[in-house]
Parts: C-alpha cells; sequence; structure tokens
C-alpha cells in the first residue's frame, strides 16, 4: 500500500494539521510501511464475524436527568488562549 | 538485609509503622522528597513535582492518624502519570499541546484518593498522550531506565513505573492502552495491573483510544496492588463505560498456594525475535508456578494473536483522531498566534503543538477512518478483534489464568528504535492483545538477564484480579525478585 503524495495531504487536511512538505514526505513513507504491515488482516476471514467496538457488553447507559453544579464559569474561562467579555475569542470564520 | 530506607517501603509496610505511630506521614513524605533530588538528575521521571502541597497533605493526613482516621493509603506518597487530571496542578500529557493547562476538577481517581488523604508529590512522564512504548516521545525529555540509565524505561507510564522503581513516590498510577503500565511496569522490575476495561473510572483521564483506555497501579508488590485497587476500582456514572460490578477486598486473595489452579501459556507469545534470555526467564517463573501448586499447560494456541499488532494499530489511531480533535487552540492548551483566519490557526496549533509520533498516529487514524477505507481497515479491525476475544474467552473455559511475557526483551536502548516506529510497535506484541480483549493482565518481576529486568504477564477473564492477584501474591512471595532494589 503505497500512499501518494496527494493523499497524504488530503489526510493532513482532514485532520487539520498543518505540515511542512518534508514532514508530507515523511508521513508518506512511514505511513505506507504501516499500512503494507496491515494487509495481514486481509488474510482472516471474518465473513460471519460481527465488529467488536467495546469490549464490556454494555448498552443505552442512562443516568437520572437530575440538575447539578456546573464548574464556575472563571475556572472553564482561566485556561482560555484568548477570550472576550467573557467568552472564548476565535478568530474570524468567514472571510 | 540492613533496615530500608523509608522510601523504599512499601505502602502496607509504611501504614503499619503509620497505624502504630513509629512513623508521620510527615517523616515519610519528607524521606520521598529528599529522595527525588538525589536521583532526578539521572532519571528524569517527573515532569512537576508538588512538594508544597505533598508537606500539607502529609500535615493533614497525620491529624486525621491522629484522630483515628485511617485507610491503608492515609497519608501515603504517590505519583500520577501526567495524564490524569489534577485541580490546580498542571496537566500535560508530555505535550507542548496542554503545556500550562490547570485542569479546573480532579479526575475521579484522584478524588478517591484525595478522601482517604493521599499525599500527592507530583506528575510522572509519559509518551506524549500515552503514544509510546519507552518514553521518548515525551515533549519535554526522556526518562532513564534506573537499572541501566542508557535505556528505556518502557512506557507510556515510564515515569510512574522509574518513580516506583527508583523510591521517588510509594507508589503511582499509571493509564494502559496497550501495555503503558504492564510494559514499563516489566522494564522497571515492579508490579503493575491494567485492569478489566471498565473496572476502574476513567473521568478525568486525558482520552487516546477510549475502547481501550484503563487506569490502574503501578507498585513495589502485590499487596500494594491489592490495596491501590480496593480504592480505585467501581462503577462512576461520569464514565459510561464503567461497570457496577461489585468491588471486593483484593487482599482476601492474597494466599500464598496455587492448589488447584489451571494455567496456560499461549504459545504464540513465545515468538520470533524473542531473546532467548527471556525466555528462560520465563520457563523458570513458570516451573515455579507449577511447584506452588498450579497446572501448567504448556502449547496452547491463540491462533489470532499475530494479527493483534495491526488491530491494535488500526483502533487505537482511528479513535486517538477522534480524541484529539479537541486541541483546536480555542477552549485551552497551545494556540498559535501568527495565523490568519480560523483554519489557519487550528492548523499551526496542530502542527506546533503536536509531535511527531502524535501527528502519525492522527493521520493514521483519519486514514483509516476516511471514506472508501473504513470498511478495508476500521470494520476489519474490529471484527477481527472479536475473533481475539473469542480466543480468550475460549481459553478461559479450560484455564483459570494465562501466563505470558510482559515483553519479548529486555530494556532497549535509548534511542534503539525511535526512527522505526513499526519497530517499537512490535514491542508492545505482548500487551495489546489484552487491552483489544478488554481483560485484565497483571506484570510482575519474574526475574533478571545481565542485570536486567524481566516481566511476567498474567491473564484472566474479565474481573477476575483476584485471581491474577493471588497467583502473581503466591509467585512472589517464593521469589526475591520484587525485593531488588536498582542499583542507584
Amino acid at each position: 500500500m503505497k500512499l501518494s503524495h496527494e493523499e497524504v495531504e488530503h489526510i493532513a487536511l482532514l485532520a487539520r494539521l498543518g505540515s511542512s512538505e518534508e514532514e508530507l514526505e515523511r508521513f508518506r513513507e512511514q505511513l505506507s510501511h504501516i499500512l503494507e504491515s496491515f494487509e495481514v488482516l486481509q488474510q482472516v476471514d471474518t465473513a460471519d464475524v460481527p465488529p467488536t467496538a467495546q469490549s464490556v457488553d454494555l448498552q443505552d447507559v442512562v443516568r437520572a436527568d437530575e440538575v447539578s453544579p456546573s464548574l464556575p464559569h472563571s475556572q472553564i474561562m482561566a485556561n482560555a488562549p484568548q477570550q472576550e467579555a467573557g467568552c472564548f475569542r476565535v478568530r474570524a470564520v468567514l472571510e | 538485609m540492613g533496615e530500608p530506607n523509608l522510601y523504599q517501603l512499601t505502602i502496607h509496610e509504611a501504614h503499619q509503622l503509620l497505624a502504630s505511630r513509629q512513623l508521620s506521614s510527615f517523616e515519610l513524605t519528607e524521606a520521598v522528597l529528599a529522595r527525588i533530588p538525589q536521583v532526578e538528575p539521572q532519571l528524569h521521571a517527573f515532569v512537576t513535582t508538588t512538594h508544597d502541597l505533598a508537606r500539607n497533605q502529609a500535615r493533614e493526613a497525620d491529624e486525621r492518624i491522629a484522630g483515628g482516621d485511617m485507610s491503608p493509603l492515609t497519608g501515603i506518597p504517590v505519583v500520577i502519570k501526567d495524564n490524569m487530571c489534577t485541580k490546580g496542578i498542571a496537566t500535560t500529557c508530555s505535550s507542548r499541546m496542554l503545556e500550562g493547562f490547570v485542569p479546573p476538577y480532579d479526575a475521579a481517581v484522584i478524588e478517591k484518593l484525595n478522601a482517604l488523604g493521599a499525599v500527592l508529590v507530583g506528575k510522572s512522564n509519559m509518551d506524549e498522550f500515552a503514544m509510546g512504548s519507552s518514553t521518548e516521545n515525551s515533549a519535554f525529555f526522556i526518562t532513564n531506565n534506573p537499572w541501566d540509565i542508557s535505556r528505556v524505561p518502557g512506557g507510556s507510564s515510564g515515569g510512574s513505573a522509574v518513580a516506583v522503581a527508583a523510591g521517588e513516590t510509594i507508589y503511582a498510577l499509571g493509564s494502559d492502552t496497550g501495555g503503558s503500565i504492564r510494559q514499563p511496569a516489566g522494564f522497571c522490575s515492579v508490579v503493575g495491573l491494567k485492569p478489566t476495561y471498565g473496572r476502574v473510572s476513567r473521568y478525568g483521564l486525558v482520552a487516546f483510544a477510549s475502547s481501550l483506555d484503563q487506569i490502574g497501579p503501578l507498585t513495589k508488590d502485590v499487596t500494594d496492588c491489592a490495596l491501590v485497587m480496593n480504592v480505585i476500582s467501581g462503577h462512576d456514572p461520569r464514565d459510561a463505560t464503567s461497570v457496577s460490578h461489585p468491588v471486593p477486598d483484593y487482599t482476601r486473595s492474597l494466599i500464598p498456594d496455587l492448589d488447584g489452579i489451571r494455567i496456560g501459556v499461549p504459545q504464540e507469545y513465545f515468538v520470533a525475535g524473542m531473546q532467548p534470555e527471556v525466555e528462560a526467564v520465563m520457563r523458570s517463573a513458570i516451573g515455579k508456578l507449577v511447584e506452588l501448586g498450579a497446572s501448567v499447560e504448556w502449547g496452547v494456541s491463540l491462533p489470532s494473536t499475530p494479527y493483534a499488532l495491526a488491530v491494535y494499530y488500526i483502533i487505537a489511531p482511528s479513535e486517538a483522531s477522534a480524541n484529539l480533535a479537541r486541541y483546536d487552540g480555542v477552549k485551552y492548551g497551545f494556540s498559535a498566534q501568527d495565523a490568519e483566519g480560523m483554519w489557519d490557526a487550528m492548523e499551526k496549533t496542530r502542527q506546533h503543538g503536536f509531535g511527531p509520533e502524535v501527528k502519525r498516529r492522527i493521520m493514521l487514524g483519519t486514514y483509516a477512518l476516511s471514506a472508501g477505507y473504513y470498511d478495508a481497515y476500521y470494520l476489519k479491525a474490529q471484527r477481527v478483534r472479536t475473533l481475539i476475544r473469542r480466543e480468550f474467552d475460549q481459553a478461559f473455559e479450560q484455564f483459570d489464568a494465562l501466563v505470558t511475557p510482559t515483553s519479548p526483551t529486555v530494556p532497549f536502548g535509548i534511542g534503539e528504535k525511535v526512527d522505526d516506529p513499526l519497530q517499537m510497535y512490535l514491542s508492545d506484541v505482548c500487551t495489546l492483545p489484552i487491552n483489544i480483549a478488554g481483560i485484565p493482565g497483571l506484570s510482575l518481576p519474574a526475574g533478571f538477564v545481565d542485570g536486567l529486568p524481566v516481566g511476567m504477564q498474567i491473564l484472566g477473564r474479565p474481573f477476575s484480579e483476584e485471581l491474577l492477584l493471588r497467583i502473581g501474591f503466591a509467585y512472589e512471595q517464593a521469589t526475591p525478585w520484587h525485593e531488588r532494589r536498582p542499583p542507584l
């Protein structure tokens, strides 16, 4: 499984990972190598095997819908890189 | 053997001295705090040390003890892997992305320890976001193995394992997604348990791969492991994957014989690439289990084991790529300032905030989940996961427990595998299948090869921690390995 430069560029975009050309090339080589090692899975017959998403057989976990205090606003905002008027400040979404 | 230094005490030894007022928590804490600067220049186990907090907590613990309010963990120093949220104390995941992040709340396990009067001495170094097998992926510095500082301590909970082995704490907590407690426990000759998936609440554990992550203890012996499990286990409505299975008193299972215990040895764990000296140590350790009364059958087969590596390195990065999408530079953590517009800020934040292995796994996971590849990779891996789980279930119809090496080799050299991700991934080959199946696994000291530790891994069916601890305890009582301390 050899990845192309364009494929790697596309994955980086999907993951919103800014990457230099040099990084992309290194990812291309390493990911191709790793994906090749995954090909062993194609040897396994899984035609009638259901997938397992997690290993405890819990389903539909719900809790009582009760009001409880949340963390103080000031504590939540204390880690904000940028804030304004008590809100997280983000950059322009639309140009 | 002379009188041990206070920092070398186990939890149960220290507790006895505290309970009989021969020792105060403050004295014990000072002994640990004095040990840290002696060995830290060689080891680098800590991202953060919390001296002042530790002294305050020790004084409070001494007041509680004086008032007769005491549990086995009261007044005992602990180190926490730096991916568990500690209110008011930086929690970095050894990543630039979370440098300076101060959690506004405690993880569930921290709440439980605090409620009993534990003493926090620091937060330990780890592979960035718990992705790695050597602690070399920390964005800050490399942690060295106390048995040979030119070698890795294992990972990702390397700092926690080193701190326990070197007497920089009495015990520690780690997290285990594919071996991150057991492999460093094996490499540092301490006891490490990955509990059954759902046994310990992960509320406040920074998420890596949500269907695999578990928190567990790293301790100096099996009794301590049981004592910590008594406290951290149990249902928590804030972690929807935690299970309402009753929590026993794990210390009651610590009996020193193995009469009637049926143990299987899966042949796939004695793989090509395994060091012959490690195999020899394992054979001798398994012989000891027979002497203790267990029946052992060699050559048990779990035929899907060779596929576990690929299954793991599809599922874990896929889940990680989703979990790590939250790091956008807006709400907390690192935020690139030299950017134009939202997307550019996000891409630059993630480019400069994440290290190479984290990026590699995000890329891998994003690819495995992307349109056109989902069925071939992620879904396929989940189906093979079912087979791996079934084979364990079948083996446990015949056997009470399975025994394997924790790692195929002794600790490897620093730098030896950093340039070859696939070789690094292979060092977890004996521990990954356990997370895939969600079963518990205990690693404990099984001997040494030229002064380097070898770990033995004991596996059981879901919620069989008591039996694993019993086997570990019986073995430990009959062997001297857990009493050896690294030459520092």
